[in-house]
């Protein structure tokens, strides 16, 4: 594949050059940071859990098959309608056919990530559905035209300023004059409007955050209680979750809970935390009618027997994000994909090719930091280089990229060469510097010296200070 | 048919033959019929006498409000005066719940009583916690006739009333609490955590109470002569 549809360099240029959204990404999602660390230093037993929590996710992909069938066996018995699709064309095509029978023409959504990777709004709405987000953020986003540009803040590149003329913008039939000033301001036109919305809908689609086994449950995560109105208005509720989504029991989701809010938003727990199952029982004077449970696969199966699978033990908590120097540079939007930051580095590539995902894992500068963070010790920096590796050894990388590597690794495999090589350029570097300690602007590297100097070498090389060193004498 | 070609994808992925090695199987099974509890941190498995004040902490920095009742017997007279301290209407919407229905409403005659689920018009329900949940401040709400869930998510006022003695430390005990009371395996259509008002920090990032569910939560832990759940 040539053409590439994701140019990550061509657009993380476009965010560095963009003002508000530099703005919106200095203050988020740097506090998010400081609200983990504050929520980890709460909790001493914060690094044992996340042991744990990776075991309970490595146990449960390891028996995928038997614990999907344990909750499609419950879920069944507690009334849902579980359906499987292996395809995110198959997925979409069974949530239509849902809304269909159920005719639906004003559905209202949860926060759910799995369906922006199926494409799923834009099918419902050319088959002449109303869609509407309800999760605030989504919300924003939805009114834009724009997607999620992180997991868990979908909205988090766009300041108050900016969505208070989005609002004016798009709630037309509100005085224009009315006062927009301020957060809460916002919040309650945003109420107002989707609470007519939740009342009225006919199907309600939410995603997951887990589904428990032992109880055929869908456990919905959020704060706003977004989900909760979707989940229990409509006379349809559709859960849409990918496979992994899957855990055995109610203590495994409590420990993957405990880290969830915390490795998040730095929350010991968020406001709401919901286990759902089935419809209406005899008796319950509100809740669905029916209830749907579609689980996705959408190329997960396969990547589970590959070096790549480790990255199914994720639970969508963001803080990868939050840590990555890359992602608070650019944002999210600038990853062209679902999934930003570490995490949309590795998966996205899984899920619609290397080939046009190829930037993605060469967006790190494998600093680590996610991986440190991660709830579920997701190697992620690993996890990159391994579709460096893969795509290397496709030989579709650019020319020069390959050519450059190529000539790296001749000199690296040769001690000898290496040295020269180094030596002579040290050597090189330091007359050009002619006595000065940086160059203010270096030939193919402006990109570099635009902002910052380069540091010129002072007449060795790494090697020769190592040799001198280890003899024993302090450098 | 999709559902066999994603397990058979799973089962190839997983190197495992047909048919399913019975190892496997029981290994899930085993794990299904008897949970394994995982590391518990100490923060969740204080004493009951520490673990209502945490609690209570907990609650409270997550914006709620917490009033506490010598007794069942005090519950309507400390909602009516919530309410009206808060300028609120004195009228409430409640399920079912017995308990609820046999506390001595006659005492706070203004305060006005309407059973069923809520619905749009609704200013302030109350709920009867199965349990509450001193690690996160969570209570935890069955749904059903008596405690319906559209309590905890339409109205801007919710009241919450939670035994002392029904304070668990983890989230775990708390589990076990439902499944003691509704057997193995089965589960309420919803069980619901909720650890404060409904709150949003999509606007800017600054966190405002009332997004969708409620904006004000209040919760009455009221003493009772039962003694605590796993006490000391």
């Amino acid at each position: 594949m040539t053409q590439r549809m994701l140019d990550f360099e061509a657009s993380a240029r476009a965010a560095l050059a963009d003002a508000s959204l530099q703005r919106a990404l200095a203050g988020l999602p740097g506090g998010l940071v400081a609200e983990r660390a504050a929520a980890k230093a709460r909790l001493p037993e914060f690094e044992a859990l996340r042991d744990a929590a990776r075991d309970i996710r490595d146990h449960t992909l390891r028996n995928l098959d038997l614990y999907l069938k344990a909750f499609e066996r419950r879920a069944a018995a507690s009334g849902s309608r579980v359906h499987f699709a292996s395809t995110a064309a198959e997925a979409r095509d069974a949530i239509l056919a849902i809304c269909r029978a159920a005719n639906a023409t004003l559905i209202a959504k949860g926060k759910s990530m799995v369906s922006e990777e199926i494409g799923l709004n834009s099918h419902l709405e050319a088959a002449g559905a109303e869609v509407v987000e309800t999760d605030l953020g989504e919300y924003l986003v939805q009114l834009r035209g724009e997607r999620p540009s992180h997991i868990i803040a979908p909205a988090i590149h766009i300041d108050q300023a900016q969505a208070a003329a989005d609002f004016r913008r798009r709630h037309t039939h509100l005085a224009q004059d009315r006062r927009l000033e301020e957060a809460p301001d916002l919040v309650a036109e945003a109420r107002a409007i989707l609470r007519e919305k939740f009342l009225a809908a006919d199907v309600g689609i939410t995603g997951a955050n887990f589904l428990i086994a032992e109880t055929g449950a869908a456990v919905i995560v959020t704060n706003e209680g977004n989900g909760d109105l979707v989940a229990l208005l409509p006379k349809v509720h559709i859960v849409v979750a990918s496979i992994e989504k899957v855990v055995p029991t109610l203590e495994d989701a409590a420990t993957l809970i405990r880290l969830l809010a915390r490795s998040g938003t730095g929350q010991d727990m968020t406001a709401y935390t919901t286990f759902l199952a089935g419809p209406k029982r005899d008796g319950d004077p509100d809740g669905p009618e029916a209830c749907h449970v579609v689980i996705v696969d959408n190329g997960r199966a396969a990547l589970l027997g590959s070096e790549f699978r480790e990255v199914l033990r994720c639970i969508r908590c963001g803080a990868c994000m939050n840590h990555c120097p890359v992602y608070n540079a650019v944002g999210g939007h600038a990853y062209n994909s679902v999934y930003a930051g570490p995490i949309g580095a590795v998966l996205t590539p899984a899920l619609i090719g290397l080939g046009e995902a190829r930037d993605l894992p060469n967006a790190s500068s494998f600093c680590g930091r996610c991986e440190e963070v991660c709830p579920v010790k997701i190697p992620l920096p690993k996890l990159m280089r391994s579709w460096r590796e893969v795509d290397f050894a496709r030989r579709e990388a650019p020319l020069a990229a390959r050519a450059a590597l190529e000539a790296w690794a001749f000199c690296a495999k040769r001690p000898r060469l290496y040295h020269l090589a180094t030596r002579l350029a040290v050597l090189a570097l330091k007359m050009a510097a002619r006595g000065r300690g940086a160059f203010g602007s270096f030939p193919l590297a402006r990109g570099w010296t635009r902002h910052r100097d380069f540091p010129a070498p002072q007449g060795r090389t790494f090697h020769e200070l190592w040799a001198k060193t280890k003899r024993g004498a302090s450098a | 048919m999709s559902r066999d070609r994603v397990l058979a994808t799973i089962r190839a992925s997983l190197g495992c033959s047909e048919p399913e090695d019975e190892e496997r199987v029981a290994a899930v099974e085993r794990r299904l019929a008897a949970p394994l509890r995982h590391l518990i941190p100490a923060c969740a498995s204080r004493p009951h006498s520490e673990r209502v004040g945490q609690f209570t902490r907990s609650l409270r920095e997550q914006s709620a409000a917490v009033i506490e009742a010598a007794a069942p017997g005090r519950i309507p007279e400390a909602i009516a005066r919530y309410l009206g301290e808060a300028g609120l209407p004195l009228r409430l919407k409640l399920g079912a719940d017995p308990f609820l229905a046999a506390l001595p409403w006659q005492e706070t005659p203004a305060l006005e009583r309407l059973q069923g689920p809520a619905g749009p018009g609704d200013a302030v329900a109350l709920s009867s916690a199965g349990a509450g949940v001193a690690e996160t401040g969570t209570l935890v709400l069955l749904s059903g006739r008596d405690n319906p869930t559209s309590l905890a998510f339409l109205p801007e006022t919710h009241i919450i009333a939670v035994a002392e003695a029904a304070i668990v430390g983890a989230l775990e005990d708390a589990f076990d609490l439902v499944r003691a009371r509704l057997g193995r395996g089965a589960m309420p259509r919803s069980l619901n955590l909720v650890s404060g008002p409904s709150r949003t920090g999509d606007i800017g990032g600054r966190i405002v109470l009332g997004a969708h569910g409620p904006r004000r939560l209040a919760v009455i832990v009221y003493k009772t002569d039962e003694g605590a759940v796993g006490a000391p």
